[in-house]
């Protein structure tokens, strides 16, 4: 399982499912749904937490967050 | 005459939506709380271009109607409450053009709840530069809306939100989307259970945390006509929810909203690159701190000094104006020093918000909070923290005025609790005399003692504000969620406009709210220092006289007035020592007479009474006077030893030197040595010693709960950590 956690530097993926069934209403409200394409955008300098794009909204969240969010990885950035 | 409007102000956080709100009200605003939470309500009146006038109500930012804190359950309760009298006519929904699929979910829900909605889309100026291309017109008829395209920073479209508000008879309030989809068979057995009431509402109520709804919560849990969920199966449904809305919302932009993303060129990935930098960020963040700092410390000293200085002569002014009496002195020395300690804070509150709201303005705010989360989290806390945190080490109440930033609730509470440690400026003044009488000059690797002394007790300061962060993190029970999510928003060149409103806003609120308080104890401080009951203090002035005739002066006095006098000597101006020695005479007398009253007030008395407490803390009663004086604010600490041992409080070598003469008790020793120095030190790191920062906690937590615990932990634990100090080092 391959999670937003996971993702590095300027890399993509599409968000498959949440491992958790009560995620964060709050996140699915700013666009973090099943389809949607989310990118890694900045890590903070203690590598928590992270700084992602997903469908436009830029949102820094921390790792035990992001380990929620399963995606699948998409190889070539420019394929998006 | 007819009934005002009432207009509903709803947007995403970093819409602009503060923008619009001062676009259509100007000055007009009103800042105060709603009934019994610290939630800010801002209302404003607009005159519409039909002549009748708008209420506007600013409602806190909200992604959406499902409530995580207090701020959003206001939005809540206002949009479905409708008896209360500031029910909206009608709601203003502002959205970012760049971020519009986002902020649309919102819209979509006010539609729901069958209120008639305007779209307002603003930062309208920057489609161009971002390749974005919009369909109003269709755009409006897939949402069943009118929209004001809006620039507030090119001051565009500001009058046609007006002309849709006065025209809002006319609008749609059919819903957009129809949530029952989500669970038919659960939706209809609701609807049946209460056949008058609206769907979505009754929707609402179930999953949201509010009170003060027309539809009481209660009764719906109590029908059994119809069986309710479990909190995850109401979750489940939620997220259907928010993908059903996602659905409509994607369907009604995908002919009307387009992005090249050829001509979308970003400031925003150049500038985090080195704003969130592992190095860069960090130098650029404290060399942002260090211009804050410079502010507050030292350019706000100018016009500190001039407050001083007017208030000062206003007071004299007024004592010789008017008829000498009881009245005037409380008039002079009571109320308008009162005044003048409430307007002295002004210039630092004014520079710390407005350095505060350019970082927040411009974006950068939440860059900061995303470089430090990391840091604070072993203490409960999370980046939003560290602004106020590092700013109460210029003074702790703009600190706690700036906590309003952190959303929730519990981690504001403590940042509040524990602010008033870290190390004010207030606090300086005292550690640094204490410093040049009792640590001694001498280096270590090159650093001076007493440098290193004052470095220490600012590291004790912050660190036990970190401690007692974390204590506080386990012991309280308040039920919050330890989200942590942070919008990182487009950067944007402040409006300066913006940034007057908050600065403006935010004194207001300090002199208005704390104010009073602060000046109403100011009040009592002086009544008490100034009066006595006994004829010791009734007959101070012929006492100390007679006393001078018996005896002379005291051996200080003829110091003083020596040292006065030796200047000219040496120039050789003999006149000029005729002329100044029956002057310095008089001041030595009004000195000693001075300090007798303040010996005989009531506070005298009281410092002579705490005397069997502070006496394990190495202090006598004139440093417990000091102490009780200092809750007027830290500082006076000084002024007040000044007073006792009557020395005039103008020059701080001289009254140094007398407190160096002082001795203790057993009269062999100095009163001010090691230990007690130290002891003192400590004690004024840790006790909660100033009524305005209380002032401020109890209107920004709104119970005298909080500021009341504060001022017995704090002052209790100094108590505690400076009897140590001294038993040990004694």
């Amino acid at each position: 399982m391959v999670t937003v956690a996971e993702l590095e530097h300027g890399q993509k993926g599409v968000i498959k499912d949440f491992s958790n069934d009560i995620l964060p209403i709050k996140l699915l409200e700013l666009g973090c749904l099943p389809g949607n394409i989310v990118e890694l955008v900045q890590v903070a300098p203690l590598n928590d937490p992270i700084y992602i794009n997903v469908n436009g909204s830029h949102i820094a969240i921390r790792r035990t967050l992001a380990k929620q969010i399963e995606i699948d990885i998409q190889e070539d950035p420019k394929a998006i | 005459m007819s009934k005002n409007i009432n207009v509903a102000l709803i947007g995403n956080p970093n819409t602009g939506k503060t923008s619009v709100f001062n676009a259509l009200t100007g000055l007009k605003q009103k800042v105060g709380n709603y009934p019994g939470i610290t939630v800010e309500k801002k209302m404003g009146v607009c005159k519409l271009p039909n002549g009748v006038k708008a209420n506007i109500l600013d409602l806190p930012g909200t992604y959406s109607l499902n409530t995580t804190s207090l701020d959003e359950s206001v939005v809540v309760e206002v949009l479905l409450n409708k008896n209360d009298k500031s029910y909206p006519d009608v709601a203003v929904v502002v959205c970012d053009v760049e971020n519009l699929k986002r902020n649309l979910l919102l819209f979509t829900q006010i539609k729901d709840l069958k209120i008639p909605a305007i779209l307002v889309i603003n930062m309208a100026d920057r489609m161009s530069r971002k390749g974005i291309s919009l369909d109003v017109a269709a755009l409006e008829e897939k949402l069943d809306t009118k929209i004001a395209l809006v620039s507030t920073r090119k001051n565009n479209g500001v009058p046609r939100i007006k002309e849709l508000i006065a025209d809002y008879a006319s609008l749609s309030a059919d819903p957009n989307v129809d949530t029952s989809r989500i669970s038919p068979e659960y939706f209809s057995r609701l609807q049946k259970a209460f056949p008058n009431e609206d769907l979505y509402k009754l929707w609402l109520v179930i999953t949201q945390d509010v009170n003060f709804t027309d539809i009481e919560k209660k009764r719906i849990e109590d029908a059994t006509s119809f069986s309710t969920k479990s909190k995850t199966e109401l979750k489940k449904l939620q997220h259907k929810e928010t993908v059903l809305r996602y659905q409509f919302i994607n369907n009604t932009l995908k002919e009307t909203y387009k992005v090249d993303l050829q001509t979308a060129k970003g400031l925003r990935a150049s500038l985090d690159k080195i704003l969130t930098h592992k190095i860069f960020g960090y130098v650029i963040f404290f060399a942002i701190l260090l211009l804050i700092f410079q502010a507050i410390f030292d350019w706000s000293t100018y016009p500190m000094d001039f407050i001083d200085e007017q208030f000062a002569i206003a007071s004299e002014w007024l004592k010789n104006t008017l008829p000498p009496g009881v009245f005037t002195d409380l008039l002079a020395e009571g109320i308008l020093a009162g005044i003048g300690g409430v307007v002295i804070f002004i210039p630092q509150i004014a520079f710390l918000f407005l350095f505060i709201s350019l970082l927040e303005e411009s974006g950068y705010m939440s860059r900061v909070v995303f470089l430090m989360d990391r840091l604070m989290r072993p203490f409960g806390l999370s980046g939003k923290s560290v602004v106020p945190l590092i700013s109460g080490t210029a003074c702790a109440i703009p600190a706690v005025m700036a906590t309003r930033t952190i959303e929730n609730w519990k981690e504001r509470l403590i940042t509040i609790l524990v602010t008033p440690f870290t190390t004010c400026s207030a606090r300086l003044p005292v550690y640094l005399i204490l410093i040049a009488l009792v640590i001694p000059e001498g280096r270590f690797l090159g650093l001076s003692y007493q440098a290193l002394t004052l470095m220490l007790l600012y590291l004790i300061g912050f660190g036990m504000a970190l401690f007692s962060a974390m204590v506080l993190n386990k012991i309280l029970k308040i039920k919050s969620r330890s989200l942590f999510m942070a919008e990182m928003p487009t950067y944007r060149l402040p409006l300066l406009k913006n940034v007057g409103y908050t600065v403006l806003e935010k004194t207001k609120s300090f002199v208005f709210g704390a104010g009073k308080i602060i000046l109403a104890i100011s009040i009592v401080l002086w009544f008490l220092g100034s009066n006595g009951i006994s004829d010791d203090f009734k007959n101070a002035e012929s006492i100390v006289t007679q006393r001078i005739e018996e005896q002379g002066l005291t051996p200080y006095s003829k110091n003083y007035i020596q040292n006065n006098l030796d200047g000219y000597s040496e120039e050789g101006k003999q006149d000029s020592i005729r002329i100044m020695t029956p002057i310095l005479k008089e001041r030595a007398r009004a000195q000693e007479i001075a300090g007798y009253k303040l010996e005989h007030s009531y506070i005298g008395y009281a410092g002579k009474a705490i005397e069997p407490v502070v006496k394990p803390l190495g202090y006598d009663w004139k440093i417990g006077i000091a102490v009780l004086t200092s809750f007027a604010a830290r500082e006076v600490f000084v002024g007040t030893l000044a007073t006792i041992y009557s020395v005039g409080s103008d020059e701080e070598e001289t009254i140094k030197n007398r407190m160096a003469a002082e001795l203790d008790a057993s009269g062999k020793k100095p009163l001010f040595n090691l230990a007690s120095g130290i002891s003192l030190m400590l004690f004024y790191a840790f006790a909660m010693q100033c009524m305005s920062t209380l002032a401020i906690v109890k209107r920004e937590t709104n119970t005298w709960k909080w500021p009341l615990l504060q001022l017995l932990f704090m002052s209790v634990f100094a108590y505690l950590v400076a009897l140590t100090a001294f038993q040990i080092l004694n």
